[in-house]
């Protein structure tokens, strides 16, 4: 960058320090010169090393720093120099040396120890303590001692300023009480560089103009000014926007990806009767699934709609399915059982009660809640989305379900899906749905589908149809795309991460 | 789910052939079993809950064998008469039916006795649901005289060794003392009697559903010829129960004897390993999977998954107690064919999308407020209880559930919990912070199927130094001059917000909603140093409104 192009960049800091730099390295003495803030300095400095001008160097610096009692023995004396001084060759009493000094009696008697070591004292012991000073006394008194001759100094004090003696002293000095400490500070200076020498020299130029104004339009004064240009590849001060949840913006992306495949949308509630939840599906009542560990359940018994004795009669004998049922006594009680539904399947069961023939074909969608009775841990929500679908066509087959979860897996970036068998009490056949990880190259399990036996499809529809459905988990893709490992970070709701979690594009 | 643990060798020699092992992993899991692991000799391997037949070594590897094409179709296991009995007395009404066998020229070793225990034990939980259906015992048979009978005694009456234990205790301290006791007292519940097995010679041979006794009940290394018991309440559960183990035991080398069941009203031979025949409709079959199978390719798949096949019907194995329907056997002709040789297909059939309208306006509420410089949080809309209670200066709030593993036990009847546990938690993060959440809250009501009203809502909290009413107001003004509506704000008193400055949401005559700012002694409860201001209206409310 040539000299006036830098010129012209220069921010008012800038200008304002540059000529002080002609006669001052030292940050206190820029400071004091320049007349700006401490932080306005140090912020042009820095711009300035960032374009050459100067080096900034940063030492670290030991200083010996006065405490109360050494202030106040910069002030009054130390007090063994107060009470050497008060001494003549008549002896004194303790008291009166005392009330003399205004030492208390914890400082008389470490300073008469201190005397004493000097052979500066006699001491008789009478009524009381009786003090006077030796001849060894009278010549102290005479000359400085050299804790005095450095307290003398001015203070903070450079402790590599002093000679090797007087760092003694500083280092007997500061055992006693409140008198001194070590202290590392750091020294900011400033180099200039040769690029920094012109600069400082050089012409500044006339006023720059900072900010445009809407004075300087109204009277047509920016006519006759420069403006200072920006350094307009440096970084600025962040900003945040208001956000939906990253989480319902995949939601919406999957929601819009059955839509655009035709798909109708199903909501429901999430408290259910086990009626609905599983007897419409065909669960057996004896189930594993649904032990008191696996759901929650509420207390109160459900209204059952006209249908159960429907459902009632394919559990205990298949009724008109041409099914063999489960060949037990069905238990309207467990039926009547309240929960929070374990799938949105349970829509699924409620969409196909109320459709009709002439409806047919159709496609039905939920991305909703479900519940599971699970303690939270890194790896398992209690509640947690799940993504349901249904085809009910009359031609409908196991090629089209595969058709239509990889349609969906591939806009999901997932371009291979695959089936492995599973089993689900309401399905046949049953299968586990696979997609292929391009980056891992693995298969990851994403969820259980198949076609819904005719003991479910019969009594809710009237007929028998094929319908393809699948039940998908879309946590682990969610989690993966905004690098979450701990599952309980989905709904941490920590407001940095929401303001700052990048945008879903896929 | 329960898993099995096969040893390599075994396995392979069980099946009749070795497979490299990527083909081994891939089979198995194609099979309809998902496969845990393999580690050096050991492969485990997850059964699912309809295949209780393939809990044993041999039940796994019969169905593999036939699976991969080496030993296919239906498998033949003979029957003889033992010219035994069990008497079934009319007193066991609490667990009334049993079916039992005889298997005899099996050998023992401690692996083998170990591996049948499991598979008892495995087969009773998953087929059995924990003992509660059905329950299973094997005996030396030298030690049992015929017939047997099966009688329910008061257990105060009998006194016999329990299986580990040192002496002849009276039976009615198995349930407090047995381990197995202790398990399983629960399924029997206001018995008044027990069922036990005891023999010709009046020794007792079990206790139910508890335990063997020790002089009848151990197999050892010695034993060669056992008797097999199944009892339950459901004849066709220990039918297929009995036909599981007593085919396993075959696989090890076993020959299978018959008793005779003699009921009060009936006798019944078990076990009967005939198998079930289901006629089924090749062209339904080939619908339902999208194929073009012939007959004879039906029948070697049918083959492959150990049926057999006569004209036009399936011979079901006497073990698989899964085939309900004739889409069961489309789902085996299915495994079969190979889930990874079905190809994707999109048929051609127009429907058309439609979003939810209510879902579709809580989107459009939610734009709104992003567009305000609102954060959208997402809480659960399980809380504690004293979240939805005493830290809000409320009482009998939210619903509890019955049986909340975690501390997350009660639904929220309010949104505002919700919020004010995000505010406490991001104290840490820049302010104003400006948050809403739209869900579910839950009341109680008589007028739904379940007795609880679920409602769409959504809440807005502004919290920052100089939060005050007149901003939550012109949030809540935004909201509905965009909507296009006409609200009334009438002052009330709530026990959560200042006095004063808490006020009603009504719309017409309804009301929808609440706005005002938060008492400091409910801030103090959630550890908040801030002021919060705040609404909540009802979605579902406005979005009716909007219609109208």
């Amino acid at each position: 960058m040539d000299l006036s192009s830098l010129i012209a960049k220069l921010h008012p800091f800038e200008r304002t320090v540059l000529p002080v730099l002609k006669k001052h390295q030292d940050l206190p003495s820029i400071i004091e010169h320049s007349r700006l803030q401490e932080i306005e300095v140090q912020r042009a400095l820095q711009w300035l090393e960032n374009k050459d001008v100067l080096k900034i160097s940063t030492d670290r610096v030991k200083i010996i720093i006065l405490d109360k009692n050494g202030i106040h023995a910069q002030l009054h004396g130390l007090p063994e120099q107060r009470l050497l001084h008060t001494l003549t060759d008549q002896p004194q009493s303790l008291l009166q040396l005392q009330q003399k000094t205004n030492l208390d009696i914890q400082e008389c008697n470490a300073v008469i120890g201190l005397l004493k070591q000097q052979q500066a004292i006699d001491i008789e012991k009478k009524d009381q303590l009786y003090l006077k000073l030796t001849s060894t006394g009278k010549n102290l008194q005479k000359q400085k001692s050299s804790a005095e001759l450095l307290l003398a100094k001015s203070f903070p004090l450079p402790y590599d300023s002093l000679t090797k003696t007087e760092q003694t002293t500083v280092e007997n000095l500061r055992k006693r009480k409140e008198l001194l400490h070590i202290d590392e500070q750091k020294n900011i200076t400033i180099t200039l560089t040769p690029l920094g020498k012109q600069l400082t020299t050089a012409d500044l130029g006339a006023q720059v103009i900072n900010r445009l104004t809407p004075g300087m339009l109204k009277d047509g004064s920016w006519k006759t000014k420069n403006f200072r240009a920006y350094d307009v590849e440096i970084n600025v001060p962040k900003i945040t926007a208001g956000r939906k949840h990253f989480d319902n913006d995949a939601l919406q992306y999957i929601k819009h990806i059955w839509l655009d495949m035709g798909f109708k949308e199903m909501t429901g509630n999430y408290v259910q009767s086990a009626f609905w939840d599983l007897d419409a599906l065909f669960v057996p009542q004896d189930h594993p699934a649904r032990e008191m560990q696996d759901t929650f359940y509420l207390d109160g018994k459900a209204k059952l709609p006209p249908l159960w004795t429907k459902i009632k009669d394919v559990h205990e004998t298949g009724a008109n399915t041409n099914s063999k049922g489960w060949q037990y006594t069905f238990s309207k009680e467990e039926s009547e059982k309240i929960l929070l539904r374990t799938h949105t399947t349970v829509l699924s069961a409620q969409t196909l009660a109320k459709l009709k023939r002439e409806d047919l074909p159709a496609k039905f969608f939920a991305v909703g809640k479900v519940f599971r009775n699970e303690a939270l841990d890194w790896k398992h929500l209690f509640e947690f989305y799940q993504v349901d679908g249904i085809v009910i066509d009359p031609n409908a087959n196991l090629k089209h379900l595969k058709g239509y979860l990889t349609r969906f897996y591939k806009k999901m970036g997932y371009s291979k899906v695959r089936m492995r068998p599973a089993h689900f009490p309401y399905t046949e056949p049953s299968l586990e749905v696979d997609v292929y990880h391009p980056v891992k190259k693995q298969w990851v399990e994403l969820g259980g589908a198949g076609i819904f036996r005719p003991e479910v499809v019969k009594p809710l529809l009237g007929f028998e149809c094929p319908v393809l459905a699948w039940g998908q988990g879309m946590g682990r893709i969610i989690m993966e795309y905004w690098n979450i490992t701990d599952i309980r970070d989905l709904y941490k709701n920590d407001l940095k991460q929401l303001r700052e979690a990048k945008l879903w594009l896929r | 789910m329960p898993t099995i643990t096969l040893n390599k060798s075994v396995f392979e020699q069980l099946v009749g052939k070795k497979l490299p092992l990527e083909e081994l992993k891939d089979r198995i899991s194609m099979l309809g079993t998902d496969l845990e692991r393999i580690e050096g000799d050991e492969i485990e391997v997850e059964i699912f809950p309809n295949r209780p037949d393939m809990l044993s070594e041999q039940g796994f590897a019969r169905a593999f064998s036939s699976f991969i094409g080496v030993k296919t179709g239906l498998r033949k296991y003979d029957v003889k008469k033992s010219g035994f009995k069990v008497i079934v007395d009319k007193s066991v009404t609490m667990r009334p039916y049993t079916t039992c066998a005889i298997v005899k020229g099996l050998r023992f070793d401690d692996e083998k006795i170990r591996e049948i225990m499991q598979v008892q034990e495995k087969l009773a939980t998953t087929h059995g649901r924990n003992r509660k259906k059905s329950a299973y015992g094997i005996y030396p048979l030298e030690s049992i005289n015929f017939p047997i009978t099966y009688i329910a005694k008061d257990h105060t009456q009998v006194h016999f060794q329990p299986l580990g234990f040192e002496k002849v205790i009276q039976a009615s301290l198995v349930p407090e003392t047995h381990p197995k006791g202790k398990t399983y007292a629960h399924l029997t519940q206001g018995w008044k009697k027990y069922p036990f097995f005891i023999d010709a010679k009046n020794n007792v041979m079990c206790m139910l559903p508890f335990t063997n006794s020790h002089d009848t009940g151990k197999v050892t290394t010695k034993t060669k010829d056992v008797f097999v018991e199944c009892t339950g309440n459901d004849l066709n559960n220990i039918q297929f129960a009995l036909n599981m183990i007593t085919t396993t035991l075959a696989d090890m080398g076993g020959e299978i004897y018959s008793l005779d069941i003699v009921y009060p009203d009936q006798t019944i031979t078990t076990p009967n390993l005939t198998p079930t025949k289901m006629p089924f409709d090749l062209n339904y079959i080939n619908k339902w999977l999208g194929l073009e199978l012939n007959e004879k390719q039906a029948k070697n798949l049918l083959e492959r998954m150990g049926y057999g096949y006569e004209k036009g019907t399936a011979l079901i194995p006497a073990y698989r107690a899964d085939i309900l329907h004739q889409v069961d056997i489309a789902e085996d002709i299915a495994i079969a064919y190979g889930y990874e040789n079905f190809t994707e297909e999109i048929p051609n059939v127009s429907t058309i999308g439609e979003e939810d309208p209510l879902e579709k306006f809580i989107n459009v509420l939610r734009e709104l407020f992003v567009g305000c410089g609102c954060i959208e949080v997402k809480n659960y809309h399980l809380l504690q209880k004293e979240q939805c209670n005493e830290w809000l200066n409320q009482t009998n709030q939210g619903i509890t559930l019955k049986n909340a593993v975690g501390e997350h036990n009660t639904l929220r009847h309010s949104i505002l919990p919700s919020l004010l546990k995000t505010l406490s938690e991001n104290q840490h993060n820049e302010y104003p912070q400006h948050i809403f959440e739209t869900g579910h809250i839950f009341n109680l009501s008589n007028s739904t199927e379940t007795g609880i009203q679920e409602t769409q809502t959504l809440t807005l909290a502004i919290c920052h130094d100089k939060a005050d009413f007149t901003q939550i107001r012109q949030h809540l003004d935004l909201l509905l001059t965009l909507l296009g509506l006409e609200i009334k704000v009438k002052e009330t008193a709530h026990s959560s917000f200042i006095k004063g400055r808490v006020a009603d949401i009504y719309i017409g005559k309804e009301k929808v909603g609440t706005i005002g700012e938060i008492h400091p002694s409910v801030l103090e409860n959630w550890k908040l140093m801030m002021p919060v201001v705040t609404f909540e209206v009802n979605v579902e409310a406005l979005f009716n409104a909007v219609k109208r």
